[in-house]
């Protein structure tokens, strides 16, 4: 695969000299297949700052979830594998630790929720043994404080009567309230980087406000110092996140803050998709924008741009090479030959 | 204008078992008293949260209850107007109802197990024209080839199976499906929600087109608001397993009066920086368990304006002045500006 070296830093603030908390440098994933080796990720590079919400949204088969396993380390390995590039947390690249060494670090600094609770909570144990295990392993503390540290924790989260519900199993827990035992799973140890892969995607419409609500409300408490938020819910990234990724095909198609990429998008792709939305800015019953074609899959990427089989404003050049992330006065980013001008 | 299909005090009740006998514990009341009308060529969405009772609903309406959970019971009356009169698709018998099943067809959620993996999807969209049609192999195969390309997939493509599609592709021949025998009502259950959104707008703009071009009812059911909302020319909103608020589509969207339909329509987020998380109801705990249903109003725990008899008398629905039926003697009470116009931001 061909990715052109990128050294730029997808967020580019250079407004801001605060040091990233994460920062992602040229990432590569490629996964084993029947047909081949298939480039899952590449060339992606951003920073997380401490204290922000940064949401990275695609579609399936963009990308990011991938991205969000490669910080965790916990891309399966085979088929997957890490190809190339550096995680930097605290001045370690990740990427470079032994397996024991990333146990330290998994859990207690760098924490993760996933979609699906049912299954990321183990049936078998009740919920308080696991919130305290998560702390034991992790910390030298007795069992009585591990069971208030978890009781604290889990009515931080807003689990009513969390102290007699210690004993209770997952199953006895609700969609939304096992989102919420597995957000204080992750925020036990307090760590500094909360990665939240699609937290509420399996959740009705009223839960998820109510657990959106509490990861803002936690982030701002410093609970979860940042949190990266992986979501195919361009809506919901817009309500809680200050900045945005965009990613599509396994790259980073636009970048820049919340303001700049709702207000003004740049990038086809993005524009399309917010144009694509139903919603109270559409004329009911008319026809959508709709992005034509289908996402490609990771084993057919056209060559040159990612989006050049679907984009609307498509050139010759766009088949034959893949315009590099162009950045704006703005600080956004894009990648797209067209704003190859006006870029600084 | 003309109904199409009418339900009356549609009830449907699972029985649950347990004890080592497996005898029965209890009730699941899915569907508790449901009274509509869906008028024909209009689309009814049909929205609410899980447990809603909205999937339910929808399959009454196709009669698969009965075959898919036995010991369900279903009162009340669904009439579908066909062109020999009204019929009660609950009263009629598996032989009946085959008839029926060609002018009332189904789209599903999931476009990877609606389809079987050992057809082609050939097969798959000429299965409904040997069941219910007489043609002969040549007309038929000309039809599916028609089908194919009314959805937007190349007429080639017959002989390929399902696992070479992707979900938007397999969404479109379940469209195809439905459509081979030409339908006078599709229910859709839930069409788009398993699709990428950069796919999802293309599905919404091919069911407009094909509703306009055929005059098809709909009765879809989502839990999107937005994109009910979209699609909808009235929408019904479900809670607990009651109708609670129906109306034209703009008028529950922008401006609904049942505190549920509130709650539900500002937890809508939409794609604008900031949102409308300020102007949010937050409603308080968890919907109940249908197994439990509160006593009087259900939503009447979690209402922001609950008064004391509403956890004695069930609310009728009634008719306001903006024309909507809302099931809540108290919808005045609500502070207009809760909601308001929070859906009706430019964008």
């Amino acid at each position: 695969m061909s990715s052109a070296p990128e050294k730029q830093d997808t967020t580019a603030r250079q407004d801001s000299p605060r040091k990233p908390l994460l920062s992602v440098r040229d990432l590569e994933v490629q996964f084993r297949t029947d047909h081949g080796p298939a480039t899952a990720v590449g060339g992606v590079n951003f920073e997380l700052y401490s204290g922000e919400m940064l949401g990275l949204v695609g579609e399936s088969g963009s990308g990011k979830t991938v991205t969000a396993l490669s910080v965790m380390r916990l891309i399966p390995d085979p088929p997957g594998k890490i190809t190339g590039g550096k995680v930097l947390f605290e001045d370690i690249d990740l990427l470079q630790l032994t397996y024991s060494q990333m146990r330290r670090i998994r859990g207690k600094k760098i924490a993760m929720i996933f979609q699906e609770p049912m299954t990321a909570l183990n049936p078998v144990f009740s919920i308080g043994m696991q919130v305290m295990e998560t702390v034991r392993t992790h910390e030298k503390v007795t069992r009585k404080e591990a069971f208030e540290r978890a009781v604290d924790m889990l009515t931080a989260v807003g689990i009513p009567d969390a102290r007699k519900r210690m004993g209770d199993y997952p199953h006895q827990f609700s969609g939304g309230m096992r989102q919420r035992v597995m957000i204080a799973l992750a925020l036990v140890c307090h760590p500094q980087i909360l990665v939240a892969d699609e937290p509420t995607t399996a959740l009705d419409v009223t839960t998820q406000a109510q657990i959106m609500d509490l990861m803002i409300e936690l982030n701002q408490k410093r609970e979860a110092a940042a949190i990266l938020l992986i979501t195919h819910d361009l809506a919901v990234v817009a309500e809680t996140c200050q900045r945005v990724i965009v990613m599509y095909g396994g790259r980073v198609q636009e970048s820049g803050t919340t303001e700049h990429i709702f207000n003004s998008p740049r990038h086809p792709y993005t524009q399309g998709l917010l144009r694509s939305l139903p919603g109270p800015h559409q004329k009911p019953k008319s026809r959508l924008n709709a992005i034509a074609g289908n996402v490609p899959s990771i084993l057919d990427m056209p060559t040159g741009c990612r989006f050049c089989t679907r984009c609307p404003d498509v050139m010759d050049r766009c088949h034959r090479e893949e315009p590099p992330l162009h950045a704006l006065a703005n600080g956004q980013l894009v990648r797209c030959h067209l704003l190859e001008e006006e870029a600084t | 204008m003309e109904p199409l299909l009418e339900i009356r005090n549609l009830s449907v009740r699972f029985p649950v078992w347990g004890g080592v006998l497996r005898h029965k514990v209890g009730e699941v009341r899915a569907v508790d008293d449901i009274t509509l009308t869906v008028h024909r060529g209009e689309t009814l969405g049909l929205v609410g949260e899980s447990g809603c009772g909205k999937t339910t609903t929808a399959k009454a309406i196709c009669n698969l209850l009965s075959e898919m959970s036995p010991g369900v019971i279903q009162t009340g009356q669904i009439l579908f107007y066909t062109k020999k009169g009204p019929v009660d698709i609950l009263a009629q018998n598996r032989r009946d109802m085959r008839p029926l099943r060609a002018q009332i067809q189904m789209i599903f959620q999931d476009p990877y197990s609606s389809l079987n993996p050992r057809m082609t999807i050939g097969s798959t969209i000429e299965r409904p024209l040997i069941l219910h049609t007489r043609l002969s192999v040549k007309d038929r195969r000309r039809r599916v080839s028609e089908l194919l390309d009314r959805v937007g997939l190349p007429p080639e493509y017959s002989n390929r199976y399902p696992h070479e599609f992707s979900g938007g592709q397999r969404q479109r021949i379940g469209i195809a499906r439905a459509l081979a025998v030409e339908p006078e009502l599709i229910v859709a259950d839930e069409p788009v929600s398993a699709l990428d959104v950069s796919v999802q707008s293309q599905v919404i703009n091919l069911l407009q087109d094909l509703q306009n071009e055929f005059g098809l009812t709909y009765v879809f059911v989502a839990h999107d608001l937005s994109v009910v909302h979209h699609i909808s020319d009235r929408i019904a909103v479900m809670y607990l397993g009651n109708l609670v608020e129906l109306g034209q589509s703009s008028q529950v969207y922008h401006d609904p009066l049942h505190p549920y339909s509130q709650a539900l329509l500002s937890a809508v987020p939409q794609p604008i920086p900031g949102g409308n998380r300020h102007r949010r109801v937050k409603l308080q705990g968890e919907i109940p368990s249908p197994l439990d249903k509160p006593t009087g109003c259900s939503f009447h725990p979690r209402c922001p304006i609950a008064q004391p008899d509403c956890s004695v008398n069930v609310p009728p629905l009634e008719k306001k002045e903006t024309g909507q039926l809302v099931a809540c003697p108290y919808s005045s009470l609500v502070a207009k500006s809760a909601v308001g116009d929070s859906n009706k931001t430019p964008s």
